[in-house]
């Protein structure tokens, strides 16, 4: 968690305090990239990870040895179709405003009576001798997505609230580097050395971001999640850890979601 | 025993084709580990691709194959219904067969 | 000394004999058991090496290979897709080589009568370099060349 996240505003010293290298990347160089992106299409191997997720859906687990068939996304028990579209989600039994990992964790710990310890031991994999349930859960559960309409149900009031959090996180500036999301999400034209960012603050960077996580990720070697997305975010700007599952990861992805409501989700997709 | 493919066949005109993905770390041996052991190669040698029992492709890789390996290709012939079966062959001796139909 | 080495030294034979006589030339690969692996043309480093042990010579440039689905750049060298169709008669083999990879052969296809010449995969390269894809036709080497940029090494860290 944040250590402290002080609602009220920072005070912006300057609008370009951060040299990000704003030059535009060769249009040509652009081009192959998106060439490249679009070869990688063909074959993701987050399949392989959907497959593996779909067979712990129905596989019965844990001291209780219960499948997640009982496990509500939203939609009702055991519905995996379009749930991703419509999270995160306030749900009533946990009291709380929940990601997909978040209330995949729930499950495990309510229903099929794993320790919370136990259940989050491995958020993100590492190899095939160290690979997360979590992530071949949540490349399953996507999958069951792909092609619906992003609906996060941003006026339930609960969400509406983490919504309004996760956006004041998203242009808050803090960190050794002065950084908030956007720094390098908040303008067009903006790259990490060959690496151009999505404008967040426009619908449709934000849809386009969102839409594609979970990831493939090549230089990962691994299916990563928008739990991992932030927190590798907050790796790069310097903050503290971000926690997994932390209200303010939710917050943070209970306003990136519900920007992209309208558009179809389109994961697991495959990035570099 | 190791994961299974994801196996794709489907006819195409007159021929099927065939994607697979496969489950394999791909190690290349040139890696090291935290505490700076290299970390031992580990990578698929043989593939072997039948229909019906004939072999329409065969293959010797190298750890130069990406990781989570994806290979496409077509044949001439096959009908819905067929089998198309993938075997795989590591250099640690390890082995995975996996089957699809023909869509 | 590697073990296979060890174990065909104590049998008198084997697996190792007929790799280390088709790098020398006195056998072809593909001619050896199915399951053969030509541990000699995977571990050679320079590209003439590779090809005399693949068993070939000096290859002649085709225009009939051509690359497909195969980008300029590549974002990351870990997967690079890489597309490749030989419209040569009678093409038995593509292999496909990069020449700035630590080990310089990356895959042999062998292609049995009935499969298409055109095969598409990914691979892993360490820096920028020419991928060359080698065709083995009626018994002949043809090759063609491409460059591929990589902005981030594959192989290693």
């Amino acid at each position: 968690m944040i250590a402290r996240l002080r609602i009220a505003a920072a005070i912006a010293l300057g609008v370009t305090a951060v040299a990000i290298g704003g030059a535009f990347a060769q249009s040509s160089t652009v081009d192959e990239i998106a060439k490249y992106r679009e070869a990688l299409q063909d074959g993701n191997p987050a399949e392989l990870w959907a497959a593996r997720g779909e067979e712990m859906w129905t596989t019965p687990r844990g001291p209780k040895r219960v499948s997640f068939a009982t496990c509500d996304l939203g939609l009702g028990p055991g519905v995996v179709k379009g749930a991703y579209a419509a999270l995160p989600r306030y749900f009533a039994d946990a009291k709380s405003v929940m990601d997909l990992e978040t209330r995949l964790v729930w499950c495990m710990v309510n229903q099929q009576g794993i320790s919370e310890g136990d259940a989050t031991k491995i958020k993100f994999g590492d190899g095939s001798a160290r690979r997360s349930d979590l992530e071949a859960l949540a490349a399953y559960v996507t999958s069951q997505s792909r092609g619906v309409e992003m609906k996060v149900p941003v006026n339930e009031p609960h969400v509406r609230d983490m919504y309004r959090l996760g956006e004041q996180m998203f242009f808050y500036r803090g960190g050794t580097h002065d950084f908030s999301c956007a720094t390098c999400h908040g303008e067009d034209g903006k790259r990490i050395r060959l690496q151009d960012l999505p404008n967040l603050t426009k619908t449709e960077g934000a849809q386009k971001a969102y839409t594609t996580w979970p990831a493939y990720r090549v230089s990962q070697g691994e299916l990563r999640t928008f739990q991992w997305r932030l927190n590798d975010c907050f790796r790069q700007q310097r903050f503290p850890d971000l926690v997994f599952g932390s209200e303010a990861s939710i917050a943070l992805t209970t306003y990136l979601a519900g920007r992209a409501n309208g558009a179809p989700y389109n994961g697991p997709a495959i990035k570099r | 025993m190791a994961d299974p493919m994801k196996i794709r066949a489907n006819v195409v005109g007159d021929s099927t084709e065939v994607k697979v993905l496969m489950n394999h770390e791909m190690e290349t041996g040139q890696r090291k580990d935290a505490q700076g052991k290299t970390i031992p190669a580990w990578f698929i040698q043989n593939v072997k691709v039948t229909h019906n029992e004939k072999v329409v492709l065969n293959a010797q890789w190298g750890p130069a194959v990406a990781k989570n390996p994806f290979l496409s290709f077509k044949f001439k012939g096959g009908a819905k219904g067929d089998k198309v079966k993938i075997t795989w062959t590591d250099n640690r001796n390890d082995t995975r067969t996996d089957e699809a139909t023909i869509a | 000394m590697d073990t296979t080495r060890r174990h065909a030294l104590k049998t008198g034979g084997g697996v190792t004999l007929l790799t280390l006589l088709a790098a020398a030339g006195w056998l072809k690969p593909g001619e050896a058991a199915a399951e053969d692996w030509n541990k000699a043309a995977f571990e050679t480093k320079s590209m003439d090496e590779t090809m005399k042990a693949l068993g070939g010579g000096a290859p002649a440039t085709s225009a009939d290979i051509i690359f497909f689905s195969t980008p300029d750049i590549a974002e990351n060298g870990a997967v690079v897709p890489i597309g490749i169709t030989s419209k040569i008669a009678n093409t038995q083999s593509i292999a496909i080589l990069v020449e700035k990879n630590p080990n310089i052969l990356a895959a042999v296809f062998d292609i049995p009568a009935g499969t298409d010449t055109s095969l598409s995969t990914r691979i892993k390269m360490g820096q920028t370099s020419n991928v060359y894809a080698l065709v083995k036709a009626d018994g002949k080497y043809h090759v063609a060349s491409k460059e591929i940029k990589v902005t981030l090494g594959g192989c290693g860290g």
